[in-house]
Formats: structure tokens, sequence, C-alpha cells
């Protein structure tokens, strides 16, 4: 029992969550604008022990939209959808693939 | 017949007059010429309707007047030593009367609860966060001040498929930053790319609106203007030279903490194909 009750609200010294000590673990899903109301996601920085192939198949069925994989030289493969998926695809990655949510990074608008 | 529908108001206006200011009597004169002299009255009777008004609220809010004029602190100690001595004193002297008498002590006692002045202590207190309010925001723990308040985007459509962000440069000085830093920041964050027009507003390509403007401004704040340790938006972004990392050292509270650099990640390829 601390006296102080103060500290027990904010403990200013704890982690905050989001330390760069693994930077890699992160999955960063992105939307883009084409021409027009058109838009496409990406998908990049899913670990390599899931299969992507097997991922994109069930997700292009799943949100009814198209899909690829692109191989990038240096963020490795990256899936690519149509349209705005974002809010889909992190959900179906932490209740399909139970992947922390945290380390799932949603960018755009 | 005219006169008959104008002899009423006249007499309205007569009323009016003898009820407001007892002293004129500008009666007969209203008889003699009706039209242009009323209207000049009507007038001159709403002035003074206003100026007796202010007379009668005058007094009462004398008294937050007086408080607000205590803007001056150091006349404020001063009152308020002057109160607390001068209950002091009260308070033994009533204590030497309440050796004999048990009584009145309990009155005393009162007193000393509710005056130094006519003020309780809840209202010297509610009086002290007000003025403090107004006069330092910053230090009453309101940080939605003037100071870091973050004016709204401004986003305009540039043709139908850009976006002209107008006031990039005025919310990257509000928030202490770098605009480059933030402009970087967008399009990393908006997966676009664009250039600084010749009045310093951004153009975007693709469409924008500022609700969405707001949400990764809202995003850039979190990641790169808040401090984590006291919420604090009084915040400095430094690049060390020796290891080319950004940290952001409060100015608050003076911790600091690393900053990922920004990364665009994986750009699709969007438009014309890349030439095999
Ligand atoms: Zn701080």
């Amino acid at each position: 029992m601390s006296t102080i009750q103060n500290l027990t609200a904010f403990d200013p010294f704890a982690d905050t969550g989001d330390s760069e000590a693994q930077p890699t673990n992160y999955i960063h899903i992105r939307i883009q604008q084409r021409n027009g109301r058109k838009t496409l996601t990406t998908v990049q920085g899913v670990p390599n022990e899931y299969d992507l192939k097997k991922i994109l198949k069930v997700l292009k069925k799943d949100f009814a939209c198209n899909g690829n994989i692109v191989k990038d030289d240096e963020l490795g493969e990256v899936i690519q959808l149509q349209g705005d998926q974002r809010v889909k695809v992190s959900e179906f990655l932490t209740t399909q693939l139970q992947l922390p949510k945290k380390n799932i990074k949603i960018h755009g608008f | 017949m005219s006169d008959l529908g104008f002899d009423p108001s006249l007499k309205k206006k007569k009323k009016s007059k003898k009820t407001d200011e007892s002293g004129e009597s500008p009666a007969p004169e209203s008889e003699g010429t009706p039209a242009v002299e009323d209207e000049l009255f009507s007038g001159l009777k709403k002035k003074k309707k206003k100026s007796t008004k202010a007379f009668e609220m005058s007094p009462t809010p004398g008294e937050e007047d007086l408080s607000s004029s205590f803007d001056d602190l150091t006349l404020k100690k001063k009152k308020k030593k002057k109160s607390t001595k001068t209950t002091a004193d009260d308070f033994e002297q009533q204590l030497e009367e309440a050796g004999i008498e048990e009584v009145p002590a309990e009155a005393t006692e009162e007193d000393g609860n509710v005056s130094s002045g006519g003020f309780t202590y809840e209202e010297l207190l509610s009086r002290f966060f007000t003025i403090l309010k107004t006069n330092n925001p910053e230090l009453a723990g309101d940080r939605s001040g003037p100071k870091f308040r973050i004016p709204p985007p401004i986003c305009q459509r540039e043709g139908s498929k850009k976006t002209l962000f107008a006031n990039v440069q005025e919310i990257a000085t509000v928030l202490q930053r770098n605009p480059e830093h933030l402009i970087q920041f967008l399009f990393a964050e908006l997966g676009t790319s664009g250039s600084i027009d010749g009045e310093k507003r951004l153009v975007l390509k693709g469409k924008f609106q500022p609700k969405q403007m707001e949400s990764v401004l809202r995003r850039y704040i979190i990641e790169y203007v808040t401090c984590k340790t006291c919420k604090s938006m009084n915040t400095e972004l430094k690049r060390e030279s020796a290891n080319r990392l950004h940290f952001l050292s409060c100015k608050a509270c003076g911790s600091t903490r690393s900053v990922s650099s920004i990364k665009t990640g994986f750009q699709a390829q969007i438009g014309r194909r890349k030439k095999m």
C-alpha cells in the first residue's frame, strides 16, 4: 500500500510499450490513393512463418477484392489488396493469426 | 383620426419617461414637435436606460471586479498575509477570552473559519484558481491554452487530383517542429508525394479531407510532439549528430526519449508499370 496516491494513477517510469528493441516485428498496413476514388492497401512485414499465398487467398475471398503479392528487395514480400481493407486486415491478423495488436501499425488517414 | 392614433403612443412614452427619469420634463416640447423630437428622445431614453441599468448592475459585480483587479500577485499575497495575521491575532485574543467563558468560544471559532475579509476558504480557493486560470492557464494544468492550440488543418482541393494543405507552416510552428519533418511524415503516412508552392503551402497528390488530415496530425503529435512522461506538448526535437538519431526532449519536465525516424516503407507501384 503506497501512501502517495498520485503515483498509483500514472507511473512515469513504466514501459511506454514502444521500445525500439525489436523494430522488425512491426506489421505495417498502409493505404495509397490511386486514380479517382480507388485505393490500395499494402500489408508489409507479415512474419515469414506464415504462408502469404494462403493468407492472400483467404483475404481475397473474405473481403471480395483482388490482390497480389509483391516482392520487395528490402522489405520482403508485401500483400497488396484493392480498396481500403486496413481495418479488416488488422482484424484478420489479430483474430485468425493471433498476432499481437501492438505489433500492427495502421497508417494513413 | 391621426391625432387619435398618435396620442396613445405619446402617452405611453410620457409614462415610461416618468417612471425612468423623474428629473427631466420633456413632455411639453414633445407635444409641439412630434416626430423628430420623439425619435430623438426615444434614443435618449434608451441611453438613459442603459446607463441606469449599468448603475444598478454595478454594485453587484463589484466584488468580482475587485477580485479580478487583484491581478497583482504581490498585492494579493500581502492581503492574504494581513488577513491571516489579523485572524491569528483575533484568534489569540479570543482564546484568551475563551479562557474565562466557554459559550462564546464556539462562536469565535466559527468566526475564524468564515472571516478573513468575509471570504470562506472555499471562496478564496476558487477565486485563486480563477485568477490563475485567466493569467497563466499553464500553471493551472490547462494544456489547451492559447499557446498550444493547434489550428484546424485547412485543406482545399486543387484540381481534381491534388489537395492544398494551406496551413502546414502555421501548424508546424505551433508544434515547434521543422515543417520539413512534418511534411515528410505526412508523405510517408498518406503514401503520397507532393511539393510546397510559392506561399509555403503544401500540395499533396490525392484527395484528402480536413478530417483525415486531422487524424494524421494527431498521430504525428502523439509520435513526435507529446512528452510521454508528462504529456506536455512543449517539446523540442533534436538530432544527435553523433548517432544520427532523433531525440525528443521535454521543455516542461526535462525528460528525453528517442524517436523513430520516419520510414516511408513499402510504396506500391501506381499507374504506369515499371519497364521490364
Ligand atoms: Zn515532459
